[in-house]
């Protein structure tokens, strides 16, 4: 096991430049996950961990080594793709014996850890079969037994359960995550879906166009988004925001209604400002209600579990989170209240400059 | 059904035979690395190289032999220098007519090798760098077996243009009987000669044979790979 450090680490293709100066450190036995949008550059970072794309500018450490000109093969690390990438002409067994082969182990003792690496994800009565004959499930797992076996100091997923169905990745993302407690191996994790981020890492490294946006533990970025855009890409049903411009009275929308704000936060009169609320933080009352914002019912979307409004309001469509059913029906007029406390306010350049 | 061919005609068959499977045999090395090259290689010149490969698939099959002579001839440069050194000589010998072959069949086998690597997904390689694997292991171990279709079927095509060939090799090493007098050629003569008709239907019929099992073949071999290499 190891840590792994990634100091000012750039990458460009030519003069298009699609890291532009990275810093992460990851603890030994941490759970990191890289997440953005597609084209952050996440994996393209992932692929230079592995050794799979040249370092144009910076350094990346594992453990004490710098690995920047070290080929893939000797970084001791194991990649799972989202592809799976497993060899059609070999067996699950040979597919998973695939490095052990490579160190020259004796085959009993192949045998024996990739017994043992099948036992516990379960592979066990699948090993002499080819991967077309396996479901994608059960690929992914044997794309993860072909990396466990080779006990690696760092494991390295991207996107390993994007091409899996909805039902299958929540349970795959359980079972991940559970390898991780067994093992404590320093993983690094690629993923578009913030939900996967939110629910398995210990740290989560937000990316966006080339740089990093925030990192902190999941609820610490949920809670305290750094920024506009982590403020967005991270919680779902996605956080809401309207613009306006500070005055005593409170927010002063374009079209001249006030949103009231609880406190007077610490930024000049005047001052161009995005009010962001997530939806489980926006509570109705009866219209009219003094200090909320009117608004009226455009959509009910029941879950069973909760259900989403999507409201339409002064500057604009607002989404409302209800942990508890309601009967209110489109058209119906209503009033949102803020909980106070969680309401952030960002400036002009998108940074958050304060919560109330 | 010895009798069924004169003892030429099956001179003519079995030299056929020979120089198309000397052909196809000689030119797989050269058409995986070069099919590798164009491929995979990023340097100046690949599109050099690839003009030079394909050239024999467009020019006319009697320009190509023209040049062999003028290259491999005995008096050619390529042909004096492997004459004197080596003591190897192509002008109207059964070699010539594999090289003549070989070189017509060339652009065939690397365009079919090519579409294989193509097809292959770089993730497998690049898993296999990532469990401990040197290149080389790599392509031995991973990318080989994936192309195999590709190469069966590029083997396939260079024999049947092998034993198809006339153009160049007529051009090159002649037609001498028992020589450089392959299938065609043999048919060709047979055309020129009266009363040779019932020959050259013979040969023919052995020709459309020989085409047709080569095919079913490949398709038989390529069917096999294919349901091994299955995602």
């Amino acid at each position: 096991m190891a840590n792994v450090s990634i100091r000012d680490v750039r990458k460009s293709f030519g003069t298009v430049s699609i890291i532009k100066g990275v810093d992460i450190d990851i603890q030994d036995g941490e759970f990191v996950i890289l997440v953005g949008p597609s084209g952050c550059g996440k994996s393209t970072l992932l692929r230079m961990i592995a050794g799979l794309e040249d370092i144009t500018d910076g350094e990346i450490r594992i453990g004490p080594r710098v690995v920047n000109d070290v080929p893939p093969k000797d970084r001791d690390i194991a990649m799972v793709f989202q592809s799976y990438a497993l060899y059609p002409h070999m067996t699950v067994a040979e597919n998973m014996a695939f490095s052990l082969r490579l160190k020259g182990l004796p085959k009993a003792e192949q045998a024996k850890r990739v017994q043992d690496a099948a036992a516990s994800l379960g592979l066990t009565p699948l090993l002499d079969r080819y991967p077309r004959q396996l479901s994608g499930g059960q690929r992914q797992r044997v794309a993860m037994g072909r990396a466990i076996v080779r006990d690696p100091q760092v494991f390295l997923f991207d996107e390993p359960l994007s091409n899996l169905d909805a039902k299958l990745r929540v349970a795959m993302r359980a079972e991940i995550k559970e390898l991780h407690q067994r093992l404590k191996t320093t993983t690094v994790y690629v993923t578009h879906d913030q939900i996967e981020a939110m629910t398995m890492a210990d740290k989560i490294v937000v990316m966006h166009d080339g740089v990093v946006e925030q990192v902190g533990a999941p609820l610490e970025l949920y809670d305290r988004p750094a920024n506009l855009f982590v403020a967005g890409f991270i919680g779902s049903p996605a956080m809401n925001f309207i613009d306006g411009r500070l005055d005593a009275s409170g927010l002063v929308l374009s079209s001249g209604a006030v949103l009231p704000l609880d406190r007077t936060p610490p930024v000049a009169a005047g001052s161009k400002l995005t009010y962001g609320i997530r939806p489980e933080h926006l509570q109705i009352a009866p219209a009219g209600t003094l200090g909320a914002i009117p608004a009226t019912v455009a959509v009910v979307e029941p879950t069973g579990s909760d259900t989403t409004l999507i409201v339409k309001a002064e500057g604009g469509n607002l989404t409302v989170l209800l942990r508890e059913r309601c009967d209110l029906r489109p058209g119906e007029a209503v009033a949102l209240k803020p909980v106070s406390h969680q309401a952030h306010l960002f400036d002009e350049a998108g940074r958050r400059v304060a919560t109330i | 059904m010895i009798d069924w061919l004169s003892p030429e005609e099956w001179t003519a068959v079995g030299l056929s035979l020979k120089v198309a499977l000397t052909a196809m045999a000689a030119s797989v090395l050269p058409g995986i690395a070069v099919a590798l090259i164009l491929e995979r290689g990023r340097f100046w010149g690949r599109q050099v190289l690839d003009v030079l490969v394909h050239l024999p698939l467009v020019l006319p099959p009697v320009v190509v032999g023209y040049f062999l002579l003028l290259g491999f001839g005995r008096r050619g440069p390529i042909g004096a220098l492997l004459d004197e050194q080596f003591g190897i000589v192509f002008s109207f010998r059964w070699t010539g007519a594999a090289l003549a072959c070989a070189i017509m069949g060339f652009p065939l086998l690397v365009r079919a090798i090519r579409l294989s690597i193509e097809a292959v997904d770089r993730k497998l390689e690049d898993a296999a760098g990532t469990l401990g694997a040197h290149p080389v292991f790599v392509f031995f171990a991973v990318t080989l077996p994936l192309i195999l279709p590709g190469i069966l079927a590029g083997m396939v095509l260079s024999f049947a243009k092998a034993m198809g060939e006339f153009g160049a090799t007529i051009t090159f090493v002649s037609n001498i009987p028992g020589e450089t007098q392959t299938l065609p050629s043999a048919i060709y003569t047979f055309t020129q000669v009266p009363g040779g008709e019932a020959g050259a239907l013979r040969l023919t019929l052995v020709s459309i044979a020989v085409s047709v099992a080569a095919l079913l073949a490949s398709e038989w071999m390529a069917r096999r790979v294919r349901r091994r290499l299955a995602a």
